[in-house]
Formats: C-alpha cells, sequence, structure tokens
C-alpha cells in the first residue's frame, strides 16, 4: 500500500470563555488537528483500497497525541470528540471514508477505553471547503449538552489529489448548555449510549 | 477599558511539502486571535482611547500565545503580522484603534527585537469572514522570503457588535524562497528595513 505523503498540518485551539451568557470559571477548549496528504487513489477508480486504512493509523495516532499535548498533556481533560474527511475533485467519498477507523481508533487509544461511537462526516471539495465535525460525549452518545460540532478547513486544501483528514475534541459542554436530556453525571457507561 | 473577551482561537500550521518537495524542517506559523465585544459597536465615538488600550493588552496576550502555540522562544520568531476583522456595526477606525497605536510594543516585548513595521491589514465583515495576515521579517522588512501571509477563520465572529484581533508569529519563510532579494543572512537589523 501507499505511503502517507502530509503536505500539511493544522492545530487549532479555540477557548471560549462565554456566549452572551454568564462567563465559565473554566472556560471550554476545543482542539482540532487536520492533516493534508495526498491522495493515493485520485483520478481513477481503485477497487481495493481497504489497506489505506492500516497505513494512516500512524498518522491518527500522532494528530490524537498532538491534540492532547495542545489541551496540556492530560488525555483526561477530554469529554468529547468527532472526525471528518474531505476528498479533493479527482478522489470520492469512499476515500474520505478511509478514515473512519484509524480515526476513530486513534483518539480511543491515546484517550482510553472510550466507549461511544465517533461522530463523523465527510465530503468531496475544493480548495477552502470547510467542514462541520460532529462531536459527541466520549462515553455515551446520548449527552445532549456535549453535542456539538466544530468547523474545520484550510484555504489551500484539499487539492484535487488530496485528502484532508480531521480530527476534534472538546473538553466539555457547550458553555451556555441547558437544553436537558441525558447528563454527563449520568453515564452508566455500558452500551456507549448513555 | 479592559477587553471583554468571547473566545480565543490559536492556529498552528506547518507545511512538510509543496509541488512535491518536502520542507526539511517544516516551515511554521502561529496566529491567535482573540474574538471581543465592541464597546463602540453602533454608534459614533469621538475619542477611540480605550480600543488602544484594549491593542495593548491583546499585543501582550496574542503574541504570548502564538509564541507559546510554536513552542519557541519569543527572539527566535522570524517574521510577523497583525489583523483585525470589525463586526457590521462597528468601524473601520475601531479596528485601527486597536492595531496602531499601542499593539506594537508589547509585541516586540515578547519578541525580543522586533525593528520591522508590524504588517496589518483590516476590513469589516459577519461570521466566518476569512481574515488575511500579512506576514513580513521582524527585523528586516524588505527580507523578500518572508513576505507571506496567514488566513484564519472563525466560523461563529465576528458577531455584529465584535471585533475578531489576530497576531501571526512565524519561525520561517515561504516553503521554497526563490524569487531573490534581501536574505535573512544579510540583515543588519538597524532600521527595521534592511
Amino acid at each position: 500500500m501507499p505511503q502517507v505523503e502530509i503536505r500539511k498540518r493544522l492545530i487549532s485551539v479555540e477557548e471560549i470563555f462565554h456566549e452572551g451568557g454568564p462567563r465559565a470559571a473554566i472556560p471550554l477548549r476545543r482542539v482540532s488537528a487536520v492533516t493534508v496528504i495526498r491522495n493515493p487513489f485520485a483520478g481513477r477508480y481503485v477497487e481495493d483500497i481497504a489497506g489505506f486504512m492500516d497505513d494512516l493509523t500512524p498518522l491518527g495516532l500522532a494528530m490524537a497525541r498532538d491534540m492532547v499535548a495542545a489541551l496540556g498533556g492530560d488525555p483526561k481533560v477530554v469529554e468529547g470528540y468527532g472526525k471528518g474527511a474531505i476528498a479533493g475533485t479527482a478522489g470520492e467519498a469512499e476515500h474520505a471514508a478511509l478514515w473512519h477507523v484509524p480515526g476513530g481508533y486513534a483518539m480511543r487509544e491515546v484517550l482510553g477505553d472510550t466507549r461511544a461511537i465517533v461522530a463523523s462526516t465527510k465530503k468531496v471539495g475544493g480548495p477552502g471547503t470547510r467542514l462541520d465535525v460532529p462531536i459527541t460525549h466520549i462515553n455515551a452518545s446520548y449527552v445532549r449538552s456535549h453535542f456539538d460540532a466544530m468547523e474545520v478547513g484550510m484555504a489551500d486544501a484539499p487539492r484535487a489529489d488530496e485528502l484532508l483528514l480531521a480530527l476534534v475534541m472538546t473538553t466539555g459542554a457547550r458553555i451556555h448548555a441547558r437544553v436537558g436530556g441525558l447528563k454527563a453525571g449520568e453515564i452508566k457507561g455500558e452500551d456507549g449510549l448513555r | 477599558m479592559k477587553a471583554e473577551i468571547r473566545k480565543i482561537v490559536t492556529f498552528v500550521e506547518e507545511t512538510h511539502r509543496e509541488m512535491d518537495r518536502g520542507i526539511n524542517p517544516p516551515t511554521r506559523r502561529a496566529a491567535a486571535v482573540a474574538i471581543i465585544a465592541n464597546p463602540f459597536a453602533g454608534k459614533y465615538v469621538e475619542d477611540l482611547t480605550p480600543l488602544m488600550d484594549i491593542g495593548e493588552e491583546l499585543g501582550a496576550l496574542l503574541a504570548a500565545k502564538a509564541v507559546a502555540a510554536l513552542g519557541i522562544a519569543g527572539a527566535t520568531a522570524e517574521s510577523y503580522g497583525k489583523a483585525a476583522a470589525v463586526g457590521e456595526n462597528g468601524e473601520l477606525e475601531h479596528a485601527a484603534a486597536i492595531l496602531h497605536p499601542k499593539l506594537g510594543t508589547p509585541v516586540r516585548k515578547v519578541l525580543g527585537k522586533g525593528a520591522a513595521l508590524i504588517p496589518s491589514s483590516k476590513k469589516r465583515g459577519g461570521p466566518g469572514v476569512a481574515l488575511d495576515i500579512p506576514l513580513g521579517h521582524k527585523d528586516a522588512a524588505y527580507v523578500r522570503s518572508h513576505f507571506d501571509g496567514m488566513e484564519v477563520q472563525i466560523n461563529d465572529a465576528p458577531r455584529a457588535n465584535e471585533i475578531m484581533v489576530a497576531i501571526a508569529v512565524t519561525d520561517s519563510g515561504r516553503p521554497l524562497p526563490r524569487v531573490g532579494g534581501l536574505t535573512k543572512a544579510e540583515i543588519k537589523g538597524e532600521d527595521g528595513l534592511r
């Protein structure tokens, strides 16, 4: 399988103090890691692509570790996560789907035995395309306060023959969460849902 | 007047390849962006001194954040730039008050030196507006390899009554500079130009 050829990386950290309501004692932090790589399958139909997921695994782990480092180094502060990918226009959505397994595995590995499925999205697009990466609680998908999304993108990516791969992590609930539902304190943590 | 900060976002971008050539070490640049309330939104105010003071405060804060995000000593930074985007209820002069009178001195303090003018840009726009921060070498404005720009974009800012203030710092120039001109090895560093 082809080598992973990185062109660019972007790490972004948001600290949110308020959104028009009371100022939080501890700001919500959200981190995204974006890596732009060459799409080895661009420009033609390739049937057997699944092996590339293994090649992407070390990249996913490196991104997840960098994100935890950007949050100060303690994986325990992470409460929400998500992943996404954009395939350049000479690629297909199926190429973006190659990110599901390595991206999800990487965050579970680095965060330590998380239970919930990693929310995800994907699309095909040109340079500057923005992707709203969905976010849910790492141990229970139904925790309503942690439903969120983080927009990622890069002005010059993805080029036609590239893939833009993204992971996101958050340190808590939306800054003024107040629409009820399952609370983080009520998680049973058995099935990844509640 | 202290800045009323809603959000701070940092970006670190690394370029590892360009036109199929490896960049070793990768070029790196960081931007730190604060989203603040515009105290003068929606009205004409003659005396903009409070915004100048906010500029001074943000100069220190954002330069420190950008340098920390790069993980370098301030003195090893190579280029810098600043920019602001005013929400729809503000005026360009508000951006000018933040950027020009007082913001530079604390930035230079964080970076050790900074003989050159800090290149700047400003605009008015709505949430998600793309802000292009111009970049130039911090000690000699004519260093051609370091003329550059970094785009930042935050999907929910600036709101109508907000201002988005950005400082960018790099530890390198463009990935493959080859258009001649003054090189960084030739800097005299006396007049801020050469």
